[in-house]
């Protein structure tokens, strides 16, 4: 079981690497896009001219960013999604707190810092850039709605997200999906509001030619890079899930835990207010409407966040089948 | 130059599975600390929840005799073995005494009584996976000290084998206590 985190983790470390360093490098080619297209850095007789300004801002911006979103990327997705630290000032939210220490110590993991999101809709995610700077955050209708075995169930899923390094991935990701959005927003105002007039021009048709081409690419580069980073976090996500799911039940050793808080979650129609597309990708469920359904096949797969509820349920009850074979030893889980 | 690289090759490696066992000695001695943290606590909540039910639970009498004189045959046990039996009869008095539990309603009314429930539950929980964690980490230990290669580094090192925690009363379908259980590394 330990080994099989480590090797996750490995995966996990070098995948976030890899999407940083293609995430940087994108903004770079962009900048120099723009360079070109504003002539501060062009090709005049086949030799460049010049100093490439806003391809040197723009890989700056975007290493910034990355470390930025690296030490505090938690921070931000929390104070996104409006959550608050939770306290046991409450029966039931002591009785979270509990069963995240619980989950910590089956995961073998320090305890991550607990958060609460008042929202009604039962929904939960986990964040951080390693287990040591973890934090795992509930809605209010979770801890409404959802008795002890079913929060163990949804809080082991969250715990191994945290074991195997998921949620470094997946916060850099949140980060970044923002990041290019944002960028491309940029690049479509700057285009089209004073950066075709260009401050030098170039006699040279050739070089003409190819600026207007170079210019012609940074505009298609910055009208894909949005979809493709949220076609990129959607996939990165969808792989996770099942596998979250399938540890979480290693986790409480009870298949029956996550399986009714699926069940649960699956009947129920609110949609989480804060929820936003930045964030979707963190949550255990998708929190947004109409997005959780079931539909499936290929492009059904290809524009969600989350695995179908139906095809995970399914999957958990094939567990619990060869479980209740073989009778798991399950723990203490008195229903409150 | 090819000797001295094999050389360094195997120094090298020597370290690694040195430090590798000496890991995996300290999070068995990690593991032990969380299941021991556990225990304590069960032993500090025992006498304020027995306070709490009786007034309510006048026919368990037995049940609440049963798990408080296990604590203190815990509390006193001159040497680990009869330590853990008495652990594995309160564990199983406790499971009996939280189902029990659920047959009286006025225990649900008492918001003190329902603070401690849970606090006995997640006792019970964290013990039941830190004796799991424990024996994860035996198991890798144990795997280490026994399997070729790295057995060399363990015998020449002073690698023992850990035990593990056995004894899972609520995993049986009749509470009972295992007697033939070996003692878990203090």
């Amino acid at each position: 079981m330990a080994s099989n985190f480590r090797a996750l983790e490995a995966t996990n470390r070098r995948e976030t690497a890899l999407l940083v360093a293609a995430f940087v490098l994108l903004f770079g080619a962009l900048g120099l896009g723009l360079d070109f297209a504003a002539r501060d850095f062009s090709l005049v007789n086949g030799q460049l001219v010049g100093f490439p300004v806003l391809m040197v801002a723009a890989l700056l911006f975007a290493g910034v960013q990355s470390l930025v979103s690296y030490y505090s990327g938690a921070s931000l997705v929390l104070l996104s999604v409006h959550a608050r630290p939770l306290t046991a000032d409450t029966a039931k939210h002591a009785m979270v707190l509990d069963v995240i220490n619980e989950m910590a110590i089956a995961a073998r993991m320090p305890p991550p810092k607990p958060y609460l999101i008042d929202d009604p809709s039962p929904n939960a995610f986990a964040t951080g850039r390693d287990p040591a700077h973890s934090v795992i955050c509930v809605t209010q209708g979770l801890v409404d709605q959802m008795d002890r075995e079913e929060i163990q169930g949804v809080i082991g899923h969250e715990m191994s997200h945290v074991a195997d390094y998921d949620i470094r991935t997946m916060m850099m990701i949140a980060v970044m999906v923002g990041g290019i959005a944002m960028l491309s927003d940029f690049v479509y105002r700057w285009m089209f509001f004073g950066g075709f007039g260009g401050r030098r021009s170039s006699n040279n048709d050739r070089d003409n030619q190819s600026a207007m081409l170079i210019t012609l690419a940074v505009i298609i580069l910055a009208a894909v890079a949005p979809l493709f980073s949220q076609l990129l976090a959607m996939a990165v996500s969808r792989q996770r899930e099942y596998l979250a799911d399938a540890s979480s039940v290693e986790f409480t050793r009870n298949p029956r835990a996550l399986l009714r808080a699926l069940e649960h979650i699956a009947k129920i129609e609110s949609p989480l207010k804060q929820g936003t597309a930045g964030t979707a990708h963190l949550f255990i469920v998708n929190p947004r409407e109409g997005l959780r359904d079931d539909n499936d096949g290929f492009f059904a797969n290809l524009l969600s966040t989350h695995p179908p509820l139906s095809k995970r349920i399914a999957r958990l009850q094939a567990l619990l089948g060869t479980a209740s074979a073989t009778t798991i030893g399950s723990a203490v889980a008195a229903d409150s | 130059m090819v000797i001295l690289i094999i050389l360094v090759a195997i120094v090298a490696w020597v370290v690694f599975a040195y430090n590798r066992l000496v890991s995996l000695r300290n999070q068995v001695d990690n593991a032990w600390r969380q299941i021991d943290v556990q225990l304590k606590r069960r032993h500090d909540l025992i006498p304020n929840l027995v306070e709490a039910v009786k007034g309510y639970m006048q026919f368990e009498r037995d049940t609440l005799t049963q798990v408080v004189e296990a604590r203190a045959k815990a509390v006193s046990a001159p040497d680990q073995a009869s330590r853990m039996a008495a652990e594995n009869q309160i564990t199983a008095g406790l499971g009996k005494l939280l189902a029990v539990m659920e047959n009286y309603p006025q225990l649900k009314a008492d918001e003190n009584v329902l603070k401690l429930q849970e606090e006995l539950t997640t006792t019970e929980n964290q013990l039941a996976f830190a004796r799991q964690a424990y024996n994860d980490v035996v198991l890798e230990l144990n795997t280490r000290i026994q399997t070729f290669p790295s057995n060399i580094i363990a015998n020449n090192f002073g690698f023992h084998p850990a035990d593990y925690f056995k004894g899972a009363p609520e995993e049986q379908a009749v509470p009972k206590v295992d007697l033939s259980m070996t003692t878990p590394r203090a």
